[in-house]
This record gives structure tokens, sequence and C-alpha cells, in this order.
């Protein structure tokens, strides 16, 4: 084992799928549909996004890296009003897919063989499948298998594509529905991972994979038994690389990137990608509030991630594990109990006053999203309650906060896609300001909702800082 | 002024609003008997 050295991020990718047919599948329209059928079904695909309007989607551009998260505060709202036009789904943070290729992937990433395609629907996507097997079916038989259990795939119109099969016909865990889930996870996270890996050193060797995704691979005797980084590994074409997953709700990938700084730092791994998957249980999420405020249906994005720390390299950005933060048993989960906690400790440890942090990146949810859902702006709560302890700390005065929260914030751009929203949507820009911009200090706050599991009342939290390099 | 001594108190929190330990906390140190109480998380 060579001796460690200080951890650094290198850099991050995204990878966002467009999937509207998948909006169906997503857990509030299957609930509602269940209960109200053919006319929601109708009204929610008459507000159905096409791939195009989903590219030039400002907070798309900026989860891509051709738009600053900063231009979004002069951007008209809501978003969706202001396209990008001419906008290109790919940018320096990632990549954006249409469903055809997200279907491909799904065949390709199928270690079960339990994807079937349409005939003729595997004819038109020939070209996207290069050379993949995947087994075809008439559409009787698809229909047929349909009424025996198996979860649809839809395209456009609601024609029948596909579908997923059980993984066994007597297991809760592997209903057609949850493979399907854990599919769309799996390849989000390998296109991620690919991209990743295609534009950064792709002659180092990774010597580590941590999954953080909310996702739960396993069967009826280890629902949860995890460990889908090294099925993402796998389907991304390593070798070489050891795996695991950190299991932390919203709050996992935040909590993975400390662990593999620690692991960088102790000089076991040289190079670590954090890594998480796309959740298609949250699309659709707020889709009843879209539809009330005649907006498209929003939430049709899976969104795959990978994070690259390796050890200092002399240019990239810091992170300083003596910055690091976790919401400990007996901190109480109040709002400003976890910002006590999670932001000003650490940086008091550190010596540094909460404005010595020129961006606090929190949960970056687009408020277009959830305001018309009654959820609110969830960035900008957060960053009230960090410039009220900047005001109670007296750095600022009390009528300072709003500049405060709009120098050292960020308006909320990414999709609601739970673990992805925590912080790490900002790491690509946080790493080219850092670096070639102006940038000193940044700190990543995410939180977890640990009390959904019924395990606690408690809620959970991670944080770290990246500094700039002093090479 | 809302009087919770004696009352009987369903605590429904919000995770980014008030989380449900911290009403139960106000709620019973005003002298009410939290019987219920769960936080909701809408992301």
């Amino acid at each position: 084992m060579t001796p460690g050295v200080e951890p650094v991020v290198r850099a991050a990718r995204f990878a966002l799928a467009h999937a509207p047919n998948l909006v169906f599948a997503g857990s509030k329209p299957r609930r509602e549909l269940a209960q109200r059928g053919r006319d929601l079904r109708d009204r929610l695909r008459a507000h159905l996004r096409e791939f195009g309007a989903a590219v030039e989607y400002p907070p798309a551009q900026v989860m891509l890296g051709n738009l600053a998260p900063e231009a979004l505060w002069a951007c008209p709202r809501p978003w969706h009003r202001s396209p990008c036009a001419g906008a290109r789904a790919e940018g320096p943070a990632g990549v954006l897919i249409d469903e055809p290729s997200l279907h491909a992937w799904l065949a390709r990433g199928d270690a079960a063989k339990l994807v079937t395609l349409a005939d003729d629907y595997a004819v038109e996507l020939a070209g996207r499948l290069d050379g993949v097997q995947v087994a075809t079916r008439p559409h009787a038989r698809l229909e047929k298998a349909l009424t025996e259990g198996a979860e649809p795939l839809h395209g456009p119109g609601d024609r029948l594509v596909g579908l997923v099969a059980s993984g066994h016909e007597a297991d809760e865990a592997l209903t057609g529905a949850v493979v399907l889930e854990n599919l769309a996870a799996k390849v989000t996270g390998a296109l991620a991972l690919r991209r990743l890996l295609d534009e950064v050193r792709p002659e180092e060797p990774v010597d580590f994979l941590l999954g953080s995704g909310e996702e739960a691979i396993g069967d009826r005797y280890q629902r949860g038994g995890g460990n889908l980084a090294k099925a993402v590994g796998e389907l991304a074409g390593l070798r070489g690389a050891g795996g695991a997953d950190v299991k932390a709700f919203c709050a996992g990938p935040v909590h993975a990137l400390i662990v593999a700084g620690a692991l960088v730092r102790s000089g076991l791994y040289r190079r670590v990608v954090v890594l998480a998957g796309g959740s298609l249980a949250k699309l659709g999420m707020k889709c009843l509030g879209h539809l009330a405020a005649g907006y498209p249906i929003l939430e049709d994005l899976l969104v795959g991630m990978a994070v690259d720390v390796v050890a200092d390299d002399g240019v990239s950005p810091r992170l300083r594990l003596d910055g690091a933060a976790t919401l400990r048993l007996g901190d109480g989960d109040a709002p400003h109990q976890i910002a006590q906690a999670l932001t000003v400790a650490p940086l008091r440890r550190l010596g540094w006053r909460l404005s010595d942090v020129d961006r606090f990146a929190v949960e970056l949810h687009d408020p277009d999203v959830t305001e018309p859902a009654g959820s609110g702006n969830v960035p900008a709560n957060n960053y009230r309650i960090i410039a009220a302890l900047a005001a109670q700390a007296g750095e600022i005065d009390r009528a300072d906060m709003p500049a405060f929260e709009r120098a050292h914030g960020l308006p909320g751009f990414s999709p609601t896609q739970g673990h992805i929203a925590s912080a790490v949507p900002y790491l690509p820009h946080a790493i080219a300001g850092l670096t070639k911009g102006p940038l000193r200090r940044v700190q990543l706050i995410a939180k977890g909702s640990l009390f959904l599991g019924r395990m606690t009342t408690m809620g959970d939290g991670a944080s770290v800082v990246l500094e700039r390099n002093r090479g | 002024m809302l009087e919770l001594k004696d009352k009987l108190v369903l605590a429904l929190g919000e995770r980014d609003g008030i989380p449900a330990p911290a009403i139960r906390a106000c709620a019973e140190s005003a002298g009410g008997q939290v019987v219920y109480n769960v936080t909701q998380c809408f992301v």
C-alpha cells in the first residue's frame, strides 16, 4: 500500500436520459393512474415534453455544463418558457440521451435477460443496439406477458415497445417494475461513468467504485443487498476495480465523497469514482402540480452521475476532509440544528467565517418543479437558514441576508432525482470555478430523510469542503 | 395563542420546514401529549 496523499475532486459528469414514457411508471403517477385511470393518463400524455424541449430547458443546460447556474438568476421563470434555442444535448458536464437510446441501453444492461422488445421496435433501434442481443416478440405475445405481470415499456402515443419481466415469479423484490427501476439506475450510472472515463484520463486505472444511489438491489432474502457499483462498472466496461455502495438516502453521494477521500488519503487507492444512477420512482413526482399550473411534465429526466476522486494532482480542488461533517446522533435535526452541525461547525474548525465560502451547494432542486406542487423553493429555504446563522454570528446584518443568499447561494436547477440533486450537481461548475475561475472555497451540504424508512424519526446529513489547490 | 396543555397532539412535520421531533419537543414542553408524529419529505 503506497503512502496516502491528499484527495482532490478532479471531475464530475452527469448522464441525463429523457424518459417521458417512463413517467407513467413513476411512483406518484402509477398510484394516481390506478385510481383515476384513462382520463389522467390522457392529460399526462398531452403534457409530455419532446426531446428537443428537454434539451433546450435552461436547467438541463446547467446540468450539462453549457450554462452557469448563476445565469438562471436573470432567466425569466418559469424556465420552460425561456428555452435555450439551438442548445446541444451534451456539454462539458455530461450528455442527455433520448428515450429510444435509453431503451437500447436498458437492453444492453440487461444481464438477466428480462427485457424483451417488440419486433418492429427492435428493428428501429438496431443502430442504437449496435449488435447487442435482445429478445424480441410480436405484439400479441407482449400483450399476453403483460397480463401475466410483466412491466410494459411504452413509446409515444402509448405504443407498446417492449416489457420487463419479473426476475422471479414468487419474489416481490424482483417484480418487473422493480427490475425496471433498478435497470434504469444501472444504465444511467454506467452512462455517466463511461462519459467520465472517456473524457478524463482513460488510461489511468480506477481502483474502486462507490455507489451512492437510493435504489434497492436484491431479492426476497436480501432486498437491499446492493453493490450496484460493480454492476455499473461491469456495464461501463471496467476491469480491475472493486466496488461497494454507500447507502444514506439523499446524503449518499456526499457521504460517499467523504469515504472516497478517506480511501485516497489512506493510500489504499489512488482513483475512486463515486457514482449513482437515476431514480425512476421519482419521475412525475409533482405531475399533478404541473398539470394544475399548465406546465409540461418536467420530471421526465433520469440522471446518473460519476465523480472522480484521486490523489492530489496539484491542480484539482482539494477535498478538505478536515472540513467534513456528518449529522451525528444527538445533533438534532431541525433546520437550524442541521445547518449548525453541517455548515457552521466544520467552517469554525477550519477557522473560517461563513462568508469565506464562495458558494454553498445545498439541495439544488429546480424550483419550477417543486413550487407548483406546494413544496416551495428548497435551495432558497436552505440559504435563508445559512444567512440567518451568518447574521446570528454577527458576520452580516440581518438586512444583508438577501444579498448574502444571492452572493453565496445558487438557484436550484437539478431534476428532483433525490440523491442526485443533493449538492453534487454543482460539482462540475465548482471544479471549473476552483481551477480556471475565481472561486476559492465551496461547501457541499446534503440531507437525508432517514425517517422515511420508518426505522427512526431522525434525519441525516453530510457536508464537505472543496478548496482551490495550492499547486 | 394555542393552548396545548393536556391536549392530545398529532405532530405532522416536514423535513424542509419543521420536522416532527421538533414539533413534538415544543408540544411536550407546552404540556401536550404527542400521540403520533411523522415527518414527510416532499423531494
